[in-house]
């Protein structure tokens, strides 16, 4: 079975620069317009690559596979 | 037991720094202070010390002070145009507390001015050199003996009040040879900076210590991790815009200077019971001005004479208490009036004040200065 | 793989950080936190050093023994510390404006002494933090606030500056590529001796202004 991973965005940190959003090759992330940030609306098609992760100048975003421990 | 030695007053900074423990010299070859860099480059590593050599003025005193955070104490020297480049690195040390000693053997200026011959003209620079408000600690030597005792203090000194503490020797203290009794250091005269004694997580590096308002420092690689910067910051170290904690950090730099004044400044005097005219002089010119008060005492003129070593913080008080019974101050300096502003704002018009300033090049001859004690006797 | 040890070396208490939205040193930060703990760094035994300039910022939000010298100067200071105490891995952080104008001198004599410290150089070819100024590395004929009419001079080849000078390890990378920053800076941090990784990123805020690339990811690209 495909590994399952789960993004967190930091909303506190997240500064709505949508770089995460122009990064991901299969459009997880999306920049909510009202708020300015970014939010996950495509779970379930994340592949754990990272680079929204790796990209994020705010370190704001992190990818957890699932099933991990839980982290603060 | 002591020992005899003949020395310039380069080579006496040199050998002090090491007796006070220095392990650390970054610096910049500059007539006429270079031989404290050399006599270092062969002394430091038999003492499993560091000396660098580096690619200006600013990188000598920069390295000097990154030696310091480190945990050594640290030495930079250096002449009048590398004095001007070091300000921006001083002002650092300042901001950031780093202890460390700057030597500046005074020569001719502005600018390249006279690299061979001896002046005092950077004495205000010493005070006001790097922008912005902080305590100075100066001392200026007149001897070689004292060039070798002032260094150890003002090693002492930085340790303690954890900041830059200045020597300003000139070129003839600093090419002059003399005799000197090398005392045998007692160790546990030489001040070494408090360290934390906290763990880790409860340091606070510029938390000063409610017993004596001085702030404890740990150095890079003991186990503490912390932050220095040249910003205005608060007890932690971070950079603040908060306007009390500004007020704080900028009150407690002018602070450490202040509250211990009296432990800082330190002075000579001579023949002043019951002298009515003084000369106050330092560094080489003290050594002619003092000729030349035995002379007048000769002559049966009640001249006295005042030496600061401590130029900054300049002995006001001790000034203004003999001013009272003065009739003239005569302030003979190698520039064009610099110290005697301190004199006469200490004084505050209880004598009279009367400069005696030479830029020449050339050093005080005691006939000039006599010829002035009898002109105002 | 990263979060908690990489979350350990921040100071978190000043986040978000100062940097504008999508500016790449905050990717280059992640970067070098990335390959600090992927070589199993102490805190307490790793020194970052930085001058002035938006770079600069990056030593106050690490936590480890930092420090935040003047202008130009922090190559000179990291010397210091790295002599008194050899043991310690020190790592500096610098501007292109830092690094090859006011620091020039202080970068081409630690690449000449080969002394082990790693730095790390975030090229943006613009002052930033003073609003856009023309740096050593503002290519010829693009405007900045002190090029209003296009650059006029050549820019600096950093890498081939460093080469030439002597730095025993030189590796260039963007941001665009954060792991291969990672990788560059673990390989300069291994290496005994001065290494040299630029690493090219942008400033949107005041040269992509001017400069057609006005988006974070407009200069990603």
């Amino acid at each position: 079975m495909a590994k399952k991973f789960d993004v967190q965005v930091n909303n506190a940190w997240c500064k709505g620069c949508s770089l995460c959003v122009h990064i991901c090759p299969k459009k997880v992330l999306e920049l909510d317009e009202v708020r300015g940030k970014s939010v996950v609306a495509r779970p379930d098609e994340c592949i754990g690559c990272r680079q929204c992760e790796n990209i994020c100048p705010d370190m704001a975003i992190t990818v957890k596979e699932k099933g991990e421990e839980k982290d603060v | 037991m002591s020992e005899i030695a003949f020395w310039q007053g380069n080579e006496a900074i040199a050998y002090g720094a090491l007796a006070a423990e220095c392990r650390f010299f970054g610096g910049y070859p500059i007539t006429p202070s270079s031989e404290i860099a050399e006599i270092l480059a062969e002394e430091l590593p038999k003492r499993n010390g560091r000396f660098i050599q580096m690619e200006d003025e600013i990188a000598g005193i920069a390295a000097a002070i990154g030696g310091s955070i480190a945990g050594m104490k640290s030495l930079t020297a250096t002449s009048g145009p590398g004095f001007s480049l070091k300000q921006e690195n001083l002002g650092f040390a300042y901001m950031a507390e780093i202890p460390l000693v700057v030597v500046d053997v005074m020569r001719g200026g502005p600018s390249t001015g006279l690299p061979t011959k001896a002046a005092q003209q950077d004495v205000m620079q010493a005070r006001w050199g790097t922008h912005g408000d902080h305590g100075t600690i100066c001392y200026a030597p007149a001897s070689v003996q004292e060039c070798y005792e002032v260094t150890i203090r003002a090693f002492n000194a930085a340790e303690r009040y954890r900041q830059p503490v200045l020597i300003m020797s000139d070129e003839i203290i600093g090419h002059m040879r003399e005799k000197v009794v090398i005392n045998e250091i007692d160790p546990s005269k030489l001040v070494t900076r408090k360290r934390p004694t906290d763990i880790p997580e409860k340091f606070v590096p510029y938390r000063p210590d409610p017993k004596d308002d001085l702030p404890c420092m740990a150095s890079f690689g003991d186990g503490y991790t912390w932050h220095i910067t040249g910003l205005t910051h608060n007890d932690w170290g971070f950079p603040t815009n908060d306007a009390q904690e500004i007020d704080k950090k900028m009150k407690r730099l002018m602070r450490k200077i202040d509250r211990f004044r009296d432990d800082i400044v330190e002075y000579e005097t001579a023949f002043t019971e019951d002298a009515e005219v003084l000369v106050l002089a330092y560094g080489s010119v003290a050594r002619s001005s003092l000729r030349a008060v035995h002379e007048a005492r000769n002559r049966g003129i009640r001249a006295g004479f005042f030496r600061p070593v401590t130029l900054w913080p300049f002995p006001d008080k001790e000034v203004e208490r003999l001013a009272r019974k003065m009739k003239t101050i005569i302030v003979p300096e190698l520039n064009c009036g610099q110290m005697v502003l301190e004199v006469e704002r200490a004084v505050h018009g209880k004598a009279k004040v009367e400069p005696l300033n030479l830029v020449n090049g050339e050093l005080f001859k005691p006939e000039d200065i006599l010829k002035v004690i009898e002109e105002v006797a | 793989m990263p979060s908690q040890e990489v979350f350990s070396w921040l100071r978190t208490r000043f986040f978000p950080h100062i940097w504008c939205p999508g500016c790449g040193h905050g990717i280059i930060m992640h970067s070098l936190l990335r390959a600090l703990v992927a070589l199993d760094k102490k805190k307490s035994q790793t020194v970052i050093a930085s001058g002035i300039g938006c770079s600069s910022r990056m030593a106050g939000y690490i936590d480890a023994c930092t420090v935040h010298t003047t202008h130009g100067r922090s190559l000179a200071f990291a010397t210091g510390i790295k002599l008194a105490k050899p043991e310690l891995t020190v790592v500096d952080v610098m501007g292109d404006g830092d690094c090859t104008a006011i620091g020039g001198n202080h970068f081409i004599h630690a690449c000449r002494r080969n002394i082990d410290i790693t730095a790390v150089v975030m090229n943006n070819n613009i002052y930033g933090m003073t609003g856009g100024q023309a740096s050593p590395t503002t290519p010829i004929g693009s405007i900045a606030s002190t090029t209003p009419f296009g650059a006029i001079d050549p820019s600096f080849d950093i890498c081939k500056l460093a080469e030439g000078a002597g730095a025993s390890y030189v590796a260039r990378a963007t941001v665009a590529n954060p792991k291969q920053a990672e990788q560059f800076i673990m390989k300069g941090i291994q290496n005994k001796g001065f290494s040299v990784v630029e690493i090219v990123t942008h400033c949107h805020t005041t040269f992509g202004r001017k400069n057609k690339r006005r988006t974070p990811i407009d200069n990603i690209n």
